[in-house]
């Protein structure tokens, strides 16, 4: 199974390299922009066949290592066909 | 003293501690390989700056899962004293051994400079040495050094005494414009509940010694020399 992670900042959280993201947006004229997340997206192959053990361990992973609680937040997709 | 300096692949303070320790302070330190199990005949370990694992991921966040950080948890859950520098900071919070997190600097640039923090609580075994509301100058050099918590934890740590260090003007005024990073609240230093594991952004052993101008940090680690000398006199209640 593929799987494909979002790591965000947490709402609320102040994220400088998406003000700063957003500024530059509005200098080149985008002025309807607002909000701007940077975050981090990872993809990975899991040797696993059935879906909620896959969750289970993706969770994990996240809860662990790819994110930290404290301040972001994640999502993720996983493809059954691979 | 018999002190350890903990090197991670990626540390680059690891020496100037060392240095500091051994050569200034004349204490016996060694330095301890991320992939040792034991902190056995320790008295303090310092977990040193550095971009250890190359910062992937997050800072600290691939450090805290070295075999030695087991031993550092086990040694710190019975009242050793922990010090965190820098990065060593940063990895004791992704270790859960102090409260927070660190984001990215609001300048979004690494910052190399020296600033001034006031002592919040000269009652800790890493400021004993300072006066209350002393001014230290110390140098910092981050790039993730804007530290975060939630309400809830802040309070819980201004209740305990927690925060050691606060960014400030040379005159000790608690000022925005004295933050360098965006901290919560101009945090520089915090120990956890116990008081026994301190994390500082700033870097204390490189303003050691009289040759590079500046002796602030020396108070940091005479101070730990100090507590440590004080519980080798008193008889050990903590068993593991």
């Amino acid at each position: 199974m593929k799987a494909k992670i979002h790591v965000t900042l947490k709402q609320g959280i102040l994220d400088p390299q998406g003000k700063s993201i957003e500024q530059a947006l509005a200098t080149l004229g985008y002025t309807a922009v607002s909000n701007v997340r940077v975050g981090k997206y990872l993809e990975l192959d899991l040797n696993e066949t059935e879906k909620e053990k896959a969750e289970a361990q993706l969770k994990a992973m996240c809860d662990k290592l790819l994110a930290n609680p404290i301040i972001e937040e994640y999502r993720y997709e996983l493809d059954a066909e691979r | 003293m018999n002190l350890g300096v903990i090197v991670f692949p990626g540390s680059n303070c690891d020496h100037d501690c060392v240095h500091v320790l051994g050569e200034v302070l004349r204490q016996s330190v060694r330095q301890v390989w991320h992939k040792e199990t034991s902190l056995d005949g320790l008295d303090a370990v310092i977990l040193p700056g550095g971009f250890s694992y190359g910062d992937y991921l997050r800072t600290g966040a691939i450090a805290r899962f070295s075999p030695v950080m087991g031993a550092v948890k086990q040694f710190a859950s019975v009242g050793g004293m922990v010090l965190g520098i820098c990065n060593g900071f940063q990895i004791l919070l992704e270790a859960g051994l102090l409260p927070g997190a660190m984001l990215r600097n609001r300048s979004l640039t690494f910052i190399c400079t020296d600033v001034y923090v006031g002592v919040e609580n000269a009652a800790t075994p890493f400021t004993g040495r300072c006066e209350p509301g002393q001014v230290l100058k110390l140098p910092i050099a981050h790039a993730d050094g804007n530290y975060y918590t939630d309400d809830v934890s802040l309070s819980q740590m201004k209740a305990n005494a927690q925060v050691v260090f606060r960014y400030c003007t040379a005159d000790g005024a608690v000022t925005p414009e004295a933050n360098p990073n965006g901290s919560l609240d101009n945090i520089g230093g915090i120990t956890n509940a116990d008081g026994n594991v301190l994390g500082m952004m700033p870097h204390p052993e490189r303003c050691a010694e009289e040759v590079l101008g500046n002796e602030d940090g020396r108070l940091i680690f005479l101070s730990m020399i100090d507590a440590l000398k004080k519980a080798k006199l008193q008889p050990k209640t903590v068993t593991a």
